[in-house]
């Protein structure tokens, strides 16, 4: 059972503390604050589709990298070893931390796949005039994607593990640890110059009928 | 109605989570689904005081073993060593290694315990109906909701660490049973910053309004 649209677009409520309220026109780079509980309700970007496009792609890139390719190497005692981002993942698992092995390969490969998945595939989806409504069905999920995608945590996680390894072996930093950290900005960039409200505007609804009858 | 007091649900109306479009629910009906994105609504999320008081005591519980339990071992030619998450951030403490060794006691202790209670404060203080503070509660949540991801890092360290130290028969770490107790603090801790809804906070001011008008 779909709701009613309140005829009124322009009003809002936070999503914080429900206050209804109408937005103000903001110029690219403005924001507008709940006068309430100061929740951030929108700040328009500029140019937010090609930026946010530009960015994802790189981003594609860079996780492919980063998950391709050695991350730390590891040498002792005429010994060496290496490990991916994924090997840290199966490592844990082998030990029998099942577990922790899942939560790992979800937040350091799974939720940022399809974090950086989703954006571009949004941001395309959005160029078209009349943006269908998958786009929508993926803008949804997004932000828990967003949530769970450890990207940056996992970077200090292993800068950590690094500097605590030095001090037993010599650790030989892969091209993935510098993907990695390249990604972190990357990521953040993307999210920042993302404009979910101006995709919102855009999108098919989901109770078509409603978008008809009601306005 | 007054002036003073306008929320979305004081109108009748529900705003979607998700794309922010305001909606009313059918008649008669009590939720729906977004006309715009299709996703359900709630006036408020479903029994969000309930669902985060049951993450807030298992991450409560599962704190004691994850700071009891050792969460690696490490194996050499002269034995083995577990270590905890403490003992950890001790073994990193040195004139060069202590910015680490903070991060460590910072992300995997204070974090995850300051979590558990300014999550137990707030869920205390909505039930109890308090209109004090509405404005530092809110942005104690946000900061709560914020930091949350942080406390992984200890995983990330102990995954990478196990990983990458396998040097048979020399040398090898492995990750130890605390490890799991740990994951699960970090993730039910998120989950119950998740079920909690912050509109809750605001909601025995706007009842007090209604009250005095």
């Amino acid at each position: 059972m779909f709701n009613r649209p309140f005829a009124d677009t322009s009003l809002l409520a936070c999503p914080q503390c429900d206050l209804l309220q109408r937005l103000p026109h903001l110029a690219p780079g403005a924001s507008a604050r709940c006068p309430r509980c100061d929740e951030e309700l929108w700040r328009p970007r500029e140019d937010s589709l090609n930026r946010t496009l530009a960015l994802s792609v790189a981003a594609v890139a860079l996780f492919a990298l980063a998950n391709s390719t050695p991350m730390l190497g590891l040498n002792a005692v005429g010994r060496a070893a290496s490990t991916t981002v994924f090997g840290g993942a199966a490592q844990l698992w082998q030990d029998g931390q099942e577990v922790v092995a899942a939560l790992v390969l979800f937040s350091a490969v799974i939720a940022p796949a399809l974090q950086i998945g989703f954006m571009l595939a949004i941001v395309l989806g959005a160029h078209r005039a009349r943006p269908s409504r998958w786009v929508g069905t993926l803008l949804r999920y997004h932000p828990t994607a967003r949530t769970w995608s450890m990207i940056e945590v996992m970077m200090l996680g292993v800068l950590v593990a690094l500097i605590k390894i030095a001090e037993l072996a010599t650790v030989i930093p892969g091209i993935a640890l510098f993907a990695l950290g390249a990604l972190v900005f990357v990521l953040a960039a993307m999210q920042a110059n993302f404009d979910p409200h101006e995709v919102w505007h855009r999108i098919e609804w989901a109770d078509t009928n409603a978008r008809h009858t009601e306005w | 109605m007054s002036a003073t007091v306008s929320t979305a649900m004081q109108h009748g109306l529900q705003s979607c989570e998700r794309c922010a479009l305001l909606s009313r629910p059918a008649a008669g009906e009590h939720d729906g689904r977004c006309p715009r994105c299709g996703e359900e609504l709630t006036f408020r999320k479903h029994e969000s005081l309930q669902r985060t008081w049951a993450f807030v005591i298992g991450a409560a519980i599962c704190y004691i073993p994850a700071n009891i339990l050792p969460v690696l071992t490490t194996t050499t030619a002269a034995g083995s060593d577990s270590d905890t998450i403490l003992q950890g951030v001790i073994l990193l403490w040195s004139p060069t290694g202590w910015p680490l060794s903070l991060i460590v006691l910072v992300a995997s202790i204070m974090i995850p315990s300051a979590k558990i209670i300014a999550l137990v404060y707030l869920l205390v203080t909505v039930q109890r109906g308090s209109t004090a503070n509405n404005g530092q509660r809110v942005r104690m949540y946000r900061v709560v909701e914020f930091i949350g991801r942080w406390s992984m890092v200890d995983v990330f360290v102990d995954a990478f660490t196990a990983a990458l130290v396998q040097l048979q028969p020399l040398m090898s770490v492995a990750p130890a049973p605390g490890l799991f107790f740990f994951a699960a603090v970090v993730v039910l801790t998120m989950l119950a910053v998740e079920s909690f809804d912050p509109r809750l906070i605001w909601d025995s001011l706007d009842a007090k309004e209604v009250r005095h008008v």
